[in-house]
């Protein structure tokens, strides 16, 4: 508890004290009435100073002013000792909200608790330590075990393993050696590791990442702003209502006027929609903590809200169901040795970065001399084209021989084939094959647990590849043989296609799909531990490349979503009902309270729920 | 130019979504957003003009809620 908060607890302690012994005196008239002022005014003398500072600048309807109604109103009638339990409930509840907010504010923080304190810099033979923000790139820090890693760079000595179950929600932690990036936020574990830094901190991944999960609170869900413009009504047009209660029955109607005012304030007290207002965002604020905690970003919790929807979710399959690491697996030249044609090939090949280039260069395993390389060409969707020592080098797919005219003939094998002709001539061809990432198959099944209708894969491979790799992981669907562009195409399909009231999701690795990614309801990005681009272009962000968080996500989603419908049917429920008691006068003071701090302490509670990601999984 | 202030004392989410609500309308502010569960406030405004929106809006939080407090 904080100082303030142990203040509140004291007041309302010594009042119930006051209060008890008020009650044990035997006393009359105004001096009985004085007597119980004290616990009164010991509690809620905030309360009575808020709503009259309120009034005076204009904001009437708010709940102090109710409290202040109600409890002056119950001195008035002479229920002394109902005034102040009335008082004394609702700060108990207040209290309790504070504490309770408090609590689920600190433990989400705890969780983005990524931030590094400080870098440690050579400065004059002596190790000093430094703001991150003061580091420079290309700078030399050195990390000790148990320290944090302040800033993405790439390691220059020391081998260690680094922990980024922070970012990831992964538990193994990952070895790195000198050469290899490592990323802000990740804890190193065993060894000194010296690094030079190849961002500066606010470009870093740790910045990024941050950022983003506190922004994700402005993009508010459909549920939080209808809870918004209810209570900007409801307020109102509940006082409104008491008013009318208190003076049409005694005036119209010859009821008691005590009986009918007291109803009127028991209504009043029971209108603070204080239990929505909190409770909503609360679950959201959970959930979005909650899916942080396990490596899964999500950027709004108008997301969140859109994935308990998923109907149809759409998979990239390079990067993102295999693991996009293409082999060579198999040479088959026609004229030439197996190494031409590998030379040939991956000499062709070396100016582009696509994952099946780069395979070609990591089997001919020598450094590429590019002044062989002449006029070379990428010809989208096709392959490449260049003159290798003079003679043209056509590499690429089945369209692209055609294209040129070569004889060429399809491999037995299923794998990415590149064929390659020289001077037009066909002379071969090789066969790439991408494994399957080991967590397909089930990522997969449990989004069909989790009822999704129907999973499709978009592929720019073949369509004996793409089936095959279907098969093995058990998708409903498999568009092949698309260009990038053809993949806009495709969504943009799929979405004028899909039921009502069903969100489409796709999935890709965040290289070249940035479009796809922001034309589908929910673009979900994974692998995003240093890709910007990914963190950029998503609305939902996986930190580690395992496929089967999407079905995590969207349980987590559906659960949040689940609490906050238990809350607003049930606090506007109860509500209604005590409403409807307190005007036909069943419902007494004590009730009221219920109805109101009772509700708000457990749609509290229930909205803490959302945090809790134990059974996820 | 967007800044980020944090907020002390930001007792209410209703409070929140009415500072939010209100800071919107003052002539200058581009954007603003108060977020009650990290008890933030991100606002942004023309940076010749920042100074004089900020005061209107401390202006106007004071007014609806004179608790919390803009450290700035």
């Amino acid at each position: 508890m904080t100082k303030k908060q142990k203040k509140w607890l004291y007041r309302i302690i010594i009042s119930i004290l006051l209060l008890i012994v008020a009650n044990l005196i035997p006393l009359n008239g105004v001096i009985r009435l004085l007597i119980f002022l004290i616990p009164y005014l010991v509690v809620g003398w905030d309360v009575l100073w808020k709503a009259i500072r309120n009034i005076s600048k204009g904001q009437v309807f708010d709940e102090n002013f109710l409290m202040a109604i109600a409890t002056i109103g119950a001195f008035v009638l002479g229920d002394y000792s109902e005034g102040v339990l009335v008082l004394l409930f609702y700060q108990i509840g207040e209290l309790f909200q504070n504490y309770a907010v408090g609590k689920s504010r600190k433990s989400i923080t705890a969780l983005m608790d990524i931030r590094p304190d400080y870098a440690n810099i050579e400065r004059d033979g002596e190790l000093v330590q430094v703001d991150p923000d003061e580091v420079a790139v290309g700078d030399t820090i050195i990390v000790k075990p148990g320290e944090k890693i302040p800033l993405d760079s790439v390691v220059l000595e020391g081998f260690s393993a680094v922990n980024t179950s922070a970012l990831t929600g992964e538990s193994l932690p990952r070895d790195v050696k000198p050469g290899d990036d490592v990323i802000s936020g990740c804890i190193n574990q065993t060894g000194l590791l010296t690094l030079k830094v190849s961002k500066e901190f606010g470009e870093s991944t740790v910045s990024k990442i941050l950022d983003l999960v506190e922004n994700s609170m402005q993009k508010k869900a459909k549920s939080e702003n209808f809870i918004t413009k209810f209570s900007r009504y409801y307020t109102p047009v509940v006082v409104i209502s008491a008013v009318l209660l208190a003076l049409i029955p005694p005036l119209f109607f010859g009821g008691v006027w005590s009986e009918w005012v007291e109803r009127a304030l028991i209504f009043l007290v029971i209108s603070c929609p204080c239990a929505l207002v909190i409770s909503i965002p609360l679950s959201f604020f959970g959930g979005i903590g909650g899916a942080s905690k396990m490596g899964i970003l999500v950027k709004g919790s108008n997301y969140l809200e859109a994935l308990s929807e998923a109907g149809i979710v759409v998979f990239d399959k390079t990067g993102t169901l295999t693991q996009g690491t293409f082999k060579v697996t198999a040479l088959h030249p026609e004229k030439i040795s197996e190494s031409e044609l590998l030379s040939y090939a991956a000499l062709a090949e070396s100016y582009s970065n696509h994952p099946i280039s780069l395979s070609l260069q990591e089997a001919y395993g020598k450094p590429i001399d590019k002044s062989r390389i002449r006029d070379y060409t990428e010809i989208s969707g096709h392959g490449v084209s260049a003159v290798v020592d003079g003679k043209v080098i056509h590499a690429g797919n089945g369209k692209l021989m055609k294209q040129i005219g070569a004889d060429y003939h399809e491999c037995h094998l299923v794998g990415t084939v590149v064929h390659l002709a020289i001077d037009g001539i066909y002379e071969g061809h090789i066969v790439i094959a991408d494994e399957v990432k080991p967590q397909a198959k089930q990522a997969l099944a449990a989004l069909k647990a989790q009822k999704v209708r129907e999973t499709i894969m978009l592929t720019g491979d073949s369509k004996a590849v793409a089936e095959n790799i279907a098969k093995q992981i058990g998708i409903d669907k498999v568009s092949a043989e698309l260009l990038p562009n053809d993949k806009v195409n495709e969504v943009d399909r799929l979405l004028s296609q899909k039921l009502p009231k069903e969100k489409l999701v796709f999935v890709g690795d965040g290289i070249n799909d940035a479009p796809v990614l922001s034309r589908s309801d929910i673009g979900v990005a994974m692998g995003a531990l240093g890709s910007d681009a990914a963190i950029e272009a998503a609305d939902i962000v996986l930190m580690d490349d395992n496929p089967a968080k999407v079905a995590t996500a969207i349980k987590i989603s559906r659960k949040t979503l689940r609490i906050v419908k238990q809350n607003i049917i049930f606090a506007i429920g109860i509500k209604f009902l005590a409403l409807i008691l307190g005007a036909i006068g069943i419902a007494n003071m004590g009730q009221a309270i219920f109805a109101d701090v009772g509700v708000m302490i457990l749609a509290v509670l229930n909205a803490t729920r959302a945090l809790n990601i134990k059974n996820i999984e | 130019m967007k800044k980020t202030f944090k907020l002390t004392d930001l007792d209410c989410a209703n409070c929140a979504a009415k500072m939010q609500d209100a800071i919107q309308k003052i002539s200058g502010v581009e954007e603003a957003s108060v977020n009650f569960m990290l008890q933030k406030m991100t606002v942004s405004a023309d940076e010749t003009k920042f100074d004089t929106v900020m005061k209107e809006i401390v202006k106007v939080c004071k007014k609806i809620e004179p608790d919390c407090v803009i450290n700035y």
